[in-house]
């Protein structure tokens, strides 16, 4: 089972209330390769993969359930209290005409979160290598959005997320030399 | 280990390109990319600098700024 | 928790505990590759103590942080009181 903690992973802070910037940021939230994805392809890939790296999935895949809700408080605060001219003006009318101002599982383009967006082929290195892939492409999404953004205190944020997909690369990476490792040879070089 | 997080090229400037050409391009190279397996006892960040960089492995550290920003 | 905005103390014992935490989740990750490095895991032990005894410190003076009887509560029921993590 899982058990929540009333404790965000980082102390998210945002400079101001700036709507345009929430609609970029949403990409990470229900985009292909937002935190949402990342946790439900890693809790899902686990079940079919060698028991070595079980573990390694089970936890990067909680810590992206963490980072989902750091998306969303950045998401809140940048939106809180915005009035419905701003949320125009900042190109989520339409958003605001279905939603409110409530957080849905969609891309920065307003397309809806799809299982389409994770693969599970049951075979251990290309689930390891789609899950390297993500991380790169998730770090790439970060770095993109961190050149729109203007809001030092979100920027701050946003860099340890990049940061995080950095080194889940390089445990995914770990994981792969794992599983080609022949027994009884060690894996420093 | 001694590389650079960033590796720029130039791209081919046409002489129909409607935009103001950006002559020099880059992209990045992160840590992941080279450290291999992580060998035993890399240096740490104290704890209240590793929660701030994202990373307690300074091996593991890649910083990142807007490149289009100027300086 | 009170209804009031929160004294200053409380946010700078949640980045203690957001601090502790971090190592723990990068000593997670790094023992899920690295099993057999015995100084990494003294080192997440010595952090995991650290991180409850600091949980407990926070949870007796704002209330409980994990659920499902993982934390103590006070009467009445002080789980959905805010702030919640995204109110902070």
């Amino acid at each position: 089972m899982w058990l929540y903690e009333k404790k965000l992973q980082y102390p998210v802070k945002v400079s101001t209330c700036n709507p345009k910037l929430a609609k970029f940021l949403i990409e990470q939230y229900g985009g292909a390769d937002g935190e949402l994805s990342a946790a439900l392809r890693y809790l899902n890939q686990r079940y079919t993969i060698p028991d070595k790296v079980i573990g390694l999935l089970t936890d990067i895949g909680t810590e992206e359930f963490a980072h989902l809700e750091m998306i969303a408080t950045m998401v809140y605060k940048l939106t809180k209290d915005a009035t419905p001219e701003q949320l125009k003006e900042a190109g989520l009318g339409a958003h605001y005409a279905n939603h409110d101002r409530a957080l849905f599982y969609h891309d920065a383009a307003g397309t809806p979160w799809t299982a389409t967006y994770i693969q599970a082929k049951g075979d251990p290195i290309a689930d390891l290598y789609e899950d390297i892939a993500a991380e790169e492409k998730a770090r790439a999404t970060y770095q993109w959005i961190i050149n729109m953004s203007d809001d030092p205190f979100l920027n701050d944020g946003l860099k340890f997320l990049r940061e995080r997909e950095v080194v889940h690369s390089q445990r995914f990476r770990e994981a792969v030399e794992i599983l080609k490792e022949e027994q009884g040879k060690k894996k420093y070089y | 280990m001694s590389f650079s997080m960033r590796k720029t090229y130039a791209p081919y400037v046409g002489p129909y390109d409607p935009c103001p050409p950006i002559r020099v391009k880059s992209y990045d190279t992160p840590p992941q990319l080279y450290l291999g397996f992580q060998p035993p006892g890399l240096e740490q960040f104290p704890p209240r600098e590793a929660l701030r960089r994202g990373t307690l492995w300074r091996a593991l550290y890649s910083p990142y700024e807007n490149p289009y920003k100027p300086s | 928790m009170p209804k009031e905005t929160l004294p200053e103390e409380f946010y700078r014992l949640m980045e203690d505990l957001q601090t502790i935490d971090f190592v723990l989740v990068e000593l997670t990750l790094y023992l899920d590759t690295h099993p057999e490095d015995l100084e990494a895991l003294k080192q997440f032990n010595t952090f995991s103590r650290r991180s409850r005894d600091l949980r407990q410190t926070i949870e007796a003076r704002y209330g409980p942080l994990l659920q499902f009887g993982h934390s103590y509560s006070e009467y009445p029921w002080a789980w959905a009181d805010p702030p919640w993590p995204w109110q902070m």
